[in-house]
């Protein structure tokens, strides 16, 4: 048993850290480090500085342009890039179609979409929910009909997230209404470019802009497009989710917003005294501290235990604890935020196009609020918390 | 990084739960619990035999140079047979301060007997008004030519009852909350004016007060320096700490093992009761606070060699709140998923319950270490 990182371990991290420091913009990570929300153009500017360094797919194997990392290296990796803090490679491609196609892909499709990935040359997002189709994602009715060299689409998806910037999407389709329904499904890729595709954006609690409602009618989508087997879609589904469970703790992301609410905390003032002075204030800081920390060590258990048995690509079902406590605590830091702002987390700073008005003070309040109502979606998305505590009563309990 | 245990560490926790399977079980354990010194003799000595009181010492004080690590085994597979024999007292608690703080002469008399087996201790600390604070002292040293002379009451003295020597504290000067001028004292608990109360602990366990009335002991039995006690106690309490985490990843682990067998045959409108959702979902909360708990309970004994006191102190004030309020959550919602059954003496699940609830108390319960972690900066400081 050996607990501590190893010197090769931390000479990584350092030489990452020199990286991150030399080479992530300073108005991306100025943003990052408020919580205010990073543009398009900040994530391809990002993406492309890490992938001439050859990490923009750093979990990818190498033959896909991956850098042969370790779990462990790979965990301190993402570690030090969310503490730094640095946005996280555009998931939908990164994490989540990228491997299915390597895994599953024609050779076409791998020549065709890896490289464009890592880049940032294609934006994907992800075509899986539908108004009918949330935690029961299998029963989701969006048809695709073969008609000669094409399929014809035609249904809805939603909560589709950043889809207004999206050149690509990856659906699941039925494309066999007999079969039982996890039986009917396949995995496509389409061209938003399609005739046929209207995007129309969902408002969130937060006033954000995040998510769309995606439309198809009569979408034609090439054969070719098709990824693995017809009616196979919901395996490589399966694969995809496991995937998205193993980089959903976010432990760096949620060290370094906690230094923030210290921070600020040390500053912004309560009973004549800094709110960190507070007893109350301070325990229940304290408390997301021991939380955050135990779940860090845990997901250095699920890591070094993956780096033992080999990448399997398949993540422990314990895993699931992480998306569970690592989504509760960045929940609690977004409302330990929000507290901390007192009243000033109330005034709704509005982006009117046009306007002069300088901004409602402190301006650096703006996102506290709006952090905390946005943040509900993390223990929603990817497989709700609730679905997340089904895996693992079925999976690791044999209840 | 490396979270699994060496050849030997595996063979060590394999081979002692081998031997508390087989001779530990829950109708044994309450014959045991039931005889008037409440813990086995016999057991005492197969622990020996296996080493495990030499575990934590150097070689050249008779041990077998083991780390934390090897404590946090020994502790764990205890609080999974729930053992009852006082080695947390003699081993953890009165070899470890010996070990950390005892002169070289102390620790030859002493240690090759506790590694042996052939000789218990206790550590005399906690008072009627010092709840967790390590630092409140009331109990008197003065001087007496070149020796000192105790007196004062301890109480809860873990294993104090029967214990062959007594480390007890006592003030050499200043105030009852001052850091300084704690003295640490190696008590006969054959020495006059030394008289204890024994009784059983709610967890079924054995402790007992002592009253000092004027009572002697000699200058070279005092451990270290006798107006500057304090740090060498924390230091203890934080080995103590990363112990009893260990033990309740133990306890918690069979309270959960048991939950899930009762959800699996324990049958209610024609089904096994864990086909219900939201006993799953319990079963599923319980099993997640026991994964963070366990985690808490490595860094704990990762931390436990630390010479950062700050760092150190930082990181069991963190693992006991975790630990606290992990094992109160898996410790009731395992009684509740039990139902009445879990009410009774009969069956295992409420010992293990109540054996959690006094880990929790013990050297500082969950909203102590919270408060202590949030007054010196938080964990990430």
């Amino acid at each position: 048993m050996e607990l501590r990182f190893t010197p090769e371990e931390v000479a990584f991290r350092d030489e990452v850290r020199t990286f991150f420091k030399e080479n992530v913009p300073d108005d991306i990570r100025d943003k990052m480090a408020v919580g205010e929300h990073i543009e398009k153009d900040d994530f391809v500017r990002w993406t492309r500085i890490l992938n001439d360094k050859g990490w923009a797919v750093a979990h990818w194997p190498e033959e896909y342009g991956g850098t042969g990392w370790d779990p462990m290296r790979q965990y301190i990796f993402l570690e030090e890039l969310q503490r730094y803090p640095a946005p996280t490679p555009l998931p939908f491609g990164v994490n989540m179609v990228g491997p299915v196609i390597y895994t599953f892909g024609s050779e076409e499709q791998k020549k065709q979409f890896l490289p464009r990935i890592a880049n940032l040359d294609d934006w994907w997002c992800q075509g899986f929910s539908e108004p009918g189709a949330g935690s029961d994602l299998a029963s989701l009715k969006t048809r695709a009909i073969r008609d000669g060299d094409h399929y014809i689409v035609n249904g809805q998806k939603t909560w589709t997230t950043l889809a207004q910037y999206a050149d690509w999407i990856f659906c699941l389709v039925r494309t066999d209404t007999e079969a039982k329904k996890q039986e009917g499904i396949s995995f496509l890729l389409i061209d938003m470019n399609t005739p046929g595709i209207e995007v129309r954006p969902i408002v969130t609690i937060d006033g954000g802009r995040e998510i769309n409602e995606v439309f198809f009618t009569d979408v034609k989508v090439p054969v070719e497009n098709l990824v693995g087997q017809e009616n196979k879609g919901w395996d490589y589904a399966k694969f995809l989710l496991g995937n998205e469970r193993t980089n959903i703790a976010r432990v760096g992301m949620s060290k370094q917003r906690i230094a923030r609410v210290r921070d600020l905390a040390g500053k912004e003032m309560s009973g004549g005294r800094p709110l960190i002075e507070d007893e109350r204030f301070r325990e229940k800081l304290a408390a997301i501290e021991i939380d955050l920390k135990a779940l860090e060590l845990t997901q250095l258990r699920v890591v070094a235990a993956d780096a033992k048995r080999g990448n399997t690509g398949r993540p422990d079902p314990a895993s699931s604890i992480l998306k569970i406590k690592g989504s509760e605590i960045q929940q609690g830091i977004t409302h330990l935020l929000m507290q901390v702002m007192g009243p000033h987390a109330l005034p709704y700073h509005e982006e009117v196009e046009g306007s002069n008005e300088p901004p409602i003070e402190p301006d650096y309040a703006a996102s506290a609020a709006p952090g905390y109502f946005n943040y509900r979606k993390v223990s929603i998305y990817g497989g709700s918390n609730e679905i997340q505590k089904n895996i693992i009563a079925k999976a690791v309990l044999g209840l | 990084m490396d979270f699994d245990f060496n050849e030997e560490q595996s063979m060590l926790r394999d081979s002692l739960d081998r031997l508390l399977a087989d001779k530990y079980g829950f109708e044994k354990r309450n014959a045991i619990m039931a005889q008037p010194e409440g813990w086995s003799p016999d057991m005492w000595q197969a622990y020996a035999e296996m080493g495990l009181m030499a575990l934590p010492f150097a070689e050249e004080d008779g041990g077998l140079g083991g780390t934390p690590v090897e404590t946090m085994i020994v502790m764990e597979s205890f609080g999974k047979a729930l053992a009852l024999e006082p080695y947390f007292p003699t081993v953890v608690l009165g070899g470890g301060l010996l070990r950390m703080a005892g002169s070289p002469e102390q620790r030859a008399e002493f240690l090759p007997q506790v590694a042996a087996g052939d000789l218990k201790l206790a550590f005399a600390h906690t008072e009627r008004n010092a709840r967790y604070d390590l630092n409140h002292v009331e109990t008197s040293a003065e001087k007496d030519g070149g020796d000192w002379v105790l007196s004062g009451t301890k109480n809860v003295v873990l294993g104090g009852g029967d214990a062959d020597y007594l480390l007890v504290t006592a003030r050499t000067s200043g105030d009852a909350r001052d850091e300084n001028g704690i003295g640490i004292f190696i008590v006969d608990a054959k020495a006059e004016g030394l008289s204890r109360r024994g009784y059983k602990t709610q967890d079924g366990q054995r402790a007992a007060d002592l009253t000092l009335d004027k009572v002697k002991v000699a200058a070279e039995r005092v451990i270290g320096d006798p107006g500057n006690g304090l740090p060498a106690i924390r230091r203890l309490a934080d080995s103590a700490i990363a112990a009893l985490c260990a033990e309740a990843i133990g306890v918690m682990g069979q309270l959960h093992a048991l939950t899930l067998e009762y959800l699996k045959v324990r049958k209610q409108f024609g089904v096994p009761i864990g086909v219900f959702q939201v006993l799953q979902h319990d079963a599923v909360d319980m099993f997640v606070a026991m994964e963070q708990a366990r985690s808490m309970a490595l860094y704990a004994t990762m931390m436990a060699d630390s010479n950062d006191d700050e760092e150190r102190g930082r990181a069991m004030n963190a693992a006991k709140a975790e630990i606290g309020r992990a094992g109160k959550l898996v410790g009731e919602t395992a009684i509740q998923l039990h139902g009445g059954v879990g009410m009774t003496m009969e069956y295992a699940v409420g010992h293990y319950f109540k054996r959690m609830t006094m880990i929790d108390i013990a050297f500082g319960d969950h909203d102590h270490h919270l408060r202590q972690l949030a007054a010196g900066g938080g964990l990430f400081a």
